[in-house]
């Protein structure tokens, strides 16, 4: 692969899709920072994986599963659930609009 | 000469209250007040419980009605701040999760609880675990008590101070790859990493979830391996736990010998970077081990540098993902709470799942994450344990993570490896550099805990490495 170079066009956008706001000294070095780790883990491209299967978990375990029933021993109570959150109305979340009129 | 109450090991505590030579209470008011003696300095708790004395007297009142009837009944333990805590603020060192009281409780603090243990605080880490030397902490570095110019490790490098610096008998770190091994290596305390999936991860703050392991920190193999007993195991609420039943380790380590083992020294991880006497010191364990019987062979195994590139990828993936989650809405403050190095690592992952990178390099590295798996297992074939150093060189100097972003990955070179195919290993001190303890790792395969404890136990037993700083 050819080396990649990380811009910080590049840097705004991947902020933007992480929902993260980046000041411009960390646009500048994240930019130079991402360019130098991709080409460290590009050392990869040098092992040979074709037909190799991925590896995704280790445990060997398949198909976890329980029974589709409420367990009451597992929930947290409303007043559990909102003990931490900033803003709550008639016990319900309150959460920042996500979709503006234009 | 008498050992004084902060130097006891959890079989001495028992002991000394089974013959009423102290109480738990007065055990935790001594530790109490040695932390306030050093922890200003060293940086180690964040957090202490402020019920830990009214426990003590509760514990005190069972152990003289019914004697000691619990595993970790009144022993003091520091847990590191990423374990939800209900009645302690739970932070992972973190600015983000500064005032957060976790609404329910993890798996293993609730096990300790239950086994009698008395959580005596919680302990500084590096920001979401993120990191290999407790520099990225939002609330300033932990200091190794061995040299406070130096730095204890990470990321659970508060939790491995505290047991060095005789604070606690024992101490809970996570690993990730490396984040309990690494810290106690450069700490001079045993620190040790179960089998990915013996170890319930529920209520544990989420770094990298296809390797996380909470694991034990403490004075000696005996401690690591009783507290294992306690908190390994099948849980409904982590569906990656095995259930396969759990061994009561801390009562397998009857070996007087070696004899019939067999190690295998892996040459690659004998690196070129590494400290000329750390590799002495790695060669003369190997020659220890032999002397108590064992048969050590070299071995090899993939460059140890392609799992820097693995695991980069995976755990930045990871991150990612995990730390969307932190929305500012259910719970903590919003994400530009977020620091530099939390930011970095969320932003890089993000860019290697996206659209036209996810092949290149995730999938890429999971198909040599097989390849690793696959080494491994055609050396578990014909060896017990593999042998090797935990890290390169004894602790840094303070400043050294600052100006490298893969900095952790680096130091952790030696110890990803066993990480990303989910081994279970031991870090144990084996020697001193420049006045620092140095330590071997001994790996075993998936769930065979028991030989990497009673070979570690034996090695500990017949050297005299296990050593505590003088604090002043």
């Amino acid at each position: 692969m050819a080396k990649k170079q990380i811009t910080q066009a590049d840097v705004e956008k991947i902020a933007s899709l992480a929902n993260l706001k980046v000041t411009s000294r960390e646009k500048k070095l994240f930019s130079e920072q991402f360019t130098k780790s991709l080409d460290v883990i590009d050392q990869l491209q040098e092992i040979d994986t074709k037909g190799i299967k991925t590896t995704h978990q280790v445990t060997g375990l398949k198909n976890v599963t329980r029974e589709d029933k409420i367990d009451e021993t597992r929930m947290l109570s409303q007043k559990e659930a909102l003990s931490q959150a900033k803003k709550t109305h008639k016990g319900f979340f309150v959460v920042p609009a996500v979709i503006h009129k234009s | 000469m008498t050992k004084k109450l902060h130097q006891l090991s959890i079989k001495e505590i028992h002991q000394g209250l089974e013959k009423k030579e102290f109480t738990v209470q007065e055990l935790i008011e001594h530790l109490l007040k040695r932390i306030d003696k050093y922890n200003p300095d060293l940086n180690i708790f964040l957090t202490i419980n402020p019920n830990a004395i009214k426990h003590a007297q509760e514990i005190d009142k069972q152990i003289a009605k019914e004697g000691i009837t619990k595993p970790l009944q009144g022993i003091p333990i520091a847990i590191k701040d990423n374990f939800l805590t209900k009645d302690l603020v739970t932070t992972a060192s973190s600015k983000l999760l500064k005032r957060y009281l976790p609404q329910y409780e993890s798996t293993v603090t609730q096990k300790l609880r239950d086994a009698g243990a008395i959580i005596i605080g919680k302990t500084n880490m590096d920001a979401w675990a993120h990191g290999s030397s407790t520099e990225t902490s939002d609330f300033g570095s932990t200091l190794n008590p061995w040299d406070k110019g130096r730095l204890p490790g990470g990321s659970s490098g508060g939790s491995t101070a505290a047991v060095a610096a005789e604070l606690v008998p024992v101490a809970m770190g996570t690993e990730t790859a490396g984040s309990v091994r690494q810290p106690a290596a450069w700490c001079g305390v045993v620190g040790f990493k179960p089998t990915y999936g013996r170890v319930s991860r529920y209520g544990c703050i989420a770094m990298a979830s296809s390797t996380d392991s909470p694991g034990p920190i403490a004075r000696n193999v005996h401690d690591a391996a009783l507290v294992t007993s306690v908190i390994a195991g099948q849980d409904k609420y982590d569906a990656t736990t095995s259930p396969l039943p759990v061994k009561k380790y801390h009562t397998q380590l009857n070996r007087q010998d070696l004899k019939g083992v067999k190690v295998g020294l892996v040459k690659e991880y004998l690196i070129d970077g590494m400290d000329k006497q750390v590799k002495k010191l790695v060669l003369d364990a190997a020659e220890h081990l032999k002397s108590l019987g064992a048969q050590v062979d070299e071995v090899s195994l993939l460059d140890p540098k392609y799992s820097i590139s693995v695991y980069t990828i995976l755990q930045r993936a990871e991150v990612s993902s995990n730390l969307a989650r932190f929305d500012g809405v259910r719970y903590a403050q919003d994400r530009q709470s977020f620091s530099e190095e939390a930011k970095r690592r969320i932003m890089l992952g993000t860019y290697t799942l996206s659209a036209g990178y996810r092949d290149a390099y995730y999938k890429k590295a999971l198909a040599v994450r097989t390849k690793i798996v696959n080494e491994f297992d055609q050396v578990f074939k014909k060896y017990d344990l593999i042998l090797g150093a935990v890290s390169p060189t004894p602790a840094l100097k303070k400043g050294a993570s600052a100006k490298n972003p893969l900095f952790g990955e680096m130091q952790d070179v030696l110890v990803e490896p066993s990480s990303i195919a989910g081994l279970t290993s031991i870090s144990l001190p084996c020697g001193f550099v420049d006045k620092m303890p140095i330590a071997i790792q001994l790996t075993a395969k998936q769930f065979n805990e028991s030989t990497v404890f009673s070979v570690a136990d034996v090695y500990q037993q017949t050297t005299d490495f296990q050593q505590f700083p003088d604090l002043k």
